[in-house]
């Protein structure tokens, strides 16, 4: 199939319209791949993602559904056990809750409880996130709830260059993916290559090199990481920034490798502190041969122990912001704590 | 304004001679707050005021109204993401709504949920549902609820023609079934879920045509239709508060915006549009009332004027209203 030549054209895209891309190359090689979910044909999809790709593929393989995400999860699951390589799109990764009976109990565990016979080599495309207002039942950040299950795939990528060849990875993958795309990214810029290419699954990226302190960070938290380790900068510290982009399985290596240099550790994530990603990410650290090199306690920023509230002022409090991230690390490396 | 009575208007349907002058007017007064209400919050929308999203009802007010007139204070609905018009139907004051959708502490939700979530209560209004099919399981169990408690009241589950294609709807209208719950299931179809017309997503001409495979009356009304609404209505919740059980009742109807500020109507034709538009609930009733001499036109446009008033009252508190503090954000996650 396609294969990586990322030094050819790049463009700056979108990361929607690297998604979309990546759709469009990955059916023209494939047949078997095909698209399905809530208005994604004419009307483009909820965050105008799938765009065009109707017009291009026809509704037999860009399928608009009826509401009904538990029975969309398991028509895919149907599919991919039976050699398709479906791509469900759910409006609002909200409304994975509906169908996690089809993704947890079935998909997850198929392959295994067959005894390897099987697979379900499916792909799960949604928005998750806050910061648009659309309250508690639209805004959650749920990739700790389905990276908690063996058998699944979680990825969260941060850059349109990301969103494209982690995509195409995914379709490459013989397992159920998960793909959290972060609906305050879709409009952001940045280069892609033209040609089809892959990010690696479980692969971390260090979107800064630093010595002072590691911030190690999933999803759009990378963006505004790397906004605030510049500010850090300009007052003298030097922070790295690891952009996880797969949650599971995670990149142990490349997290131990930064700690040990940096002696700090600051870890940023959007979903629940609490129970979840930063817990792992925190504990992964401590038993490792990094723990000896702390300078500091492990510090954890993440999302406020709440459901996510509409008006705009306490949506921004719940999760952390440029701000917080450039407080904390600050006050990691000066004070010893946050 | 002329006091007539059934005899001295002959012509009357009686769905409308069921009804008296004060139900009339109050029916006009909450389908013209419903209008004006949601056009004014998409104003402030337009302008910045208001964040978020928001799905307007405006063209189905008919059906919010004419099914809650049916019910008593004590009743229950549960509503959904197009709820503004349930919302007020059930009797909220528009300016608790606006003041939430401005994110402010006055409002319906203290600035928690926002139209979306909007939810009343006090006065029975189990809220309105951001996940669509949410409200349909919450309903029966509502009514299991009254039941046990051995109570007097009925449930409304308002729910959309799109809705009635997750699971829940098979799993709710079953289990109100052969428990015999007091709840009527209210479909607002309004032919789309989105940008998938209910021809494409469903196997069934109409969504009634379902009640069968749960044993309960299914019954098609013209959602426009406030006086038709009210009758089938009245007939369903009597039923249910008799203990004879659930029924589904279809309001055919449309909505003349777009699902949300994202839509483009790529989906649907302009022509279709204004068919429908010409079809406006609210002109329907007052041309229909000024005709059968049942209530005068100035009458009618007083009440417009009142409500005009209102609203222009809730723009000003909800703006005026003092917005929450971060420091009480962690309140309410538990009771
Ligand atoms: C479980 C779930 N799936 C999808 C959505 C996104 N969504 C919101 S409203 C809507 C259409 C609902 O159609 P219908 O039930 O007919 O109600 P209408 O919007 O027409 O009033 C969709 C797809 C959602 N909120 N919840
Ligand atoms: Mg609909």
């Amino acid at each position: 199939m396609l294969d990586v030549a990322p030094q050819t054209e790049v463009r700056e895209l979108t990361y929607a319209e690297a998604i979309r891309e990546a759709m469009a190359q990955a059916m023209e090689a494939d047949p078997r791949v095909f698209t399905f979910g809530e208005d994604i044909g004419t009307y483009g999809g909820a965050f105008g993602v799938t765009g065009d790709l109707i017009h291009r593929f026809g509704a037999e393989r860009v399928i608009d559904t009826p509401i009904s995400e538990l029975g969309m999860a398991g028509v895919a699951v149907g599919a991919a056990l039976t050699g398709m390589r479906p791509v469900l799109e759910f409006q609002f990764s909200d409304f994975s809750l509906l169908a996690s009976e089809q993704i947890i109990n079935q998909a997850a565990k198929i392959r295994f409880m067959f005894g390897g016979k099987a697979s379900v080599p499916l792909v799960i495309r949604m928005p998750g996130g806050s910061g648009t207002g659309a309250a508690a039942q639209h805004s959650q950040s749920l990739e700790a709830i389905f990276a908690h299950i063996p058998g699944l795939i979680v990825l969260q990528p941060s850059t349109p260059h990301d969103a494209k060849g982690l995509l195409l990875s995914a379709l490459d993958n013989p397992n159920p993916v998960l793909i959290f795309e972060h609906k305050l990214l879709y409009k952001v810029k940045g280069p892609v290559p033209a040609q089809a290419y892959r990010v690696p699954i479980g692969q971390a990226a260090i979107r800064r090199e630093g010595g002072d302190v590691s911030i190690i960070t999933t999803g759009i938290m990378a963006v505004r990481a790397t906004a605030a380790a510049e500010r850090l900068a300009a007052e003298g510290i030097d922070a790295e920034v690891i952009d996880l982009r797969t949650i599971r399985p995670m990149d142990v290596p490349a997290i131990v490798k930064s700690v040990k240099k940096t002696s700090r550790a600051l870890i940023v994530y959007e979903s629940v502190k609490t129970l979840g990603v930063g817990a792992e990410i925190s504990a992964a650290i401590a038993e490792s041969e990094a723990f000896d090199y702390l300078d500091a306690p492990i510090a954890r920023l993440g999302g406020k122990e709440v459901p996510l509230p509409y008006n705009p002022v306490l949506e921004k409090a719940s999760v952390p912001q440029e701000d917080d991230i450039f407080n904390a690390a600050r006050a990691l490396v000066r004070e010893g704590h946050i | 304004m002329a006091k007539a009575s059934l005899a001295a208007i002959p012509n009357q349907r009686p769905e409308l001679a069921q009804l008296s002058d004060d139900q009339l007017k109050d029916a006009f007064y909450r389908m013209s707050l419903i209008r004006r209400f949601e056009e004014e919050a998409e104003q402030c929308y337009m302008k910045g005021l208001i964040h978020g999203t928001m799905h307007l009802s405006i063209g189905q007010e008919a059906s919010a109204v004419g099914t809650c007139m049916a019910l008593t204070p004590s009743d229950y609905i549960t509503s959904t993401h197009r709820g503004h018009g349930h919302c007020i139907g059930k009797g909220a004051d528009p300016k608790f709504m606006l003041a939430e959708f401005f994110g402010k502490r006055t409002g319906y939700c203290r600035g928690r949920g926002g139209s979306m979530h909007i939810a009343d209560i006090e006065a029975g209004n189990l809220g309105a549902n951001g996940i669509v099919g949410g409200g349909l399981p919450i309903a029966a169990g509502a009514a299991l609820s009254i039941k046990m408690r051995k109570a007097d009241e009925v449930v409304i589950c308002f729910f959309g023609d799109g809705a009635s294609n997750e699971g829940a709807f098979h799993e709710a209208l079953n289990m109100a079934s052969i428990w015999k719950l007091p709840v009527v299931f209210v479909c607002e179809n309004n032919q789309y879920g989105m940008s998938m017309a209910f021809s494409r997503a469903s196997s069934v001409a109409n969504v009634a045509d379902r009640a069968v495979a749960y044993s309960m009356p299914g019954v098609i009304v013209d959602g426009n239709d406030l006086p038709g609404v009210h009758s089938v209505m009245a007939q369903a919740v009597a039923r249910a508060r008799a203990g004879e059980g659930p029924s589904l009742v279809e309001c055919k109807t449309y909505r003349t915006r777009g699902h949300s500020r994202s839509d483009r109507n790529l989906y649907r034709t302009k022509e279709e549009i204004e068919e429908w538009k010409a079809r406006c609930p609210i002109e329907r009733l007052k041309a229909e009332l000024t005709a059968t001499g049942r209530i005068g036109a100035d009458v009618l446009d007083a009440i417009t004027a009142r409500v005009n008033d209102e609203i222009a009252a809730a723009v000003v508190f909800a703006q005026e209203s003092e917005a929450p503090d971060p420091s009480q954000l962690a309140e309410d996650v538990y009771a």
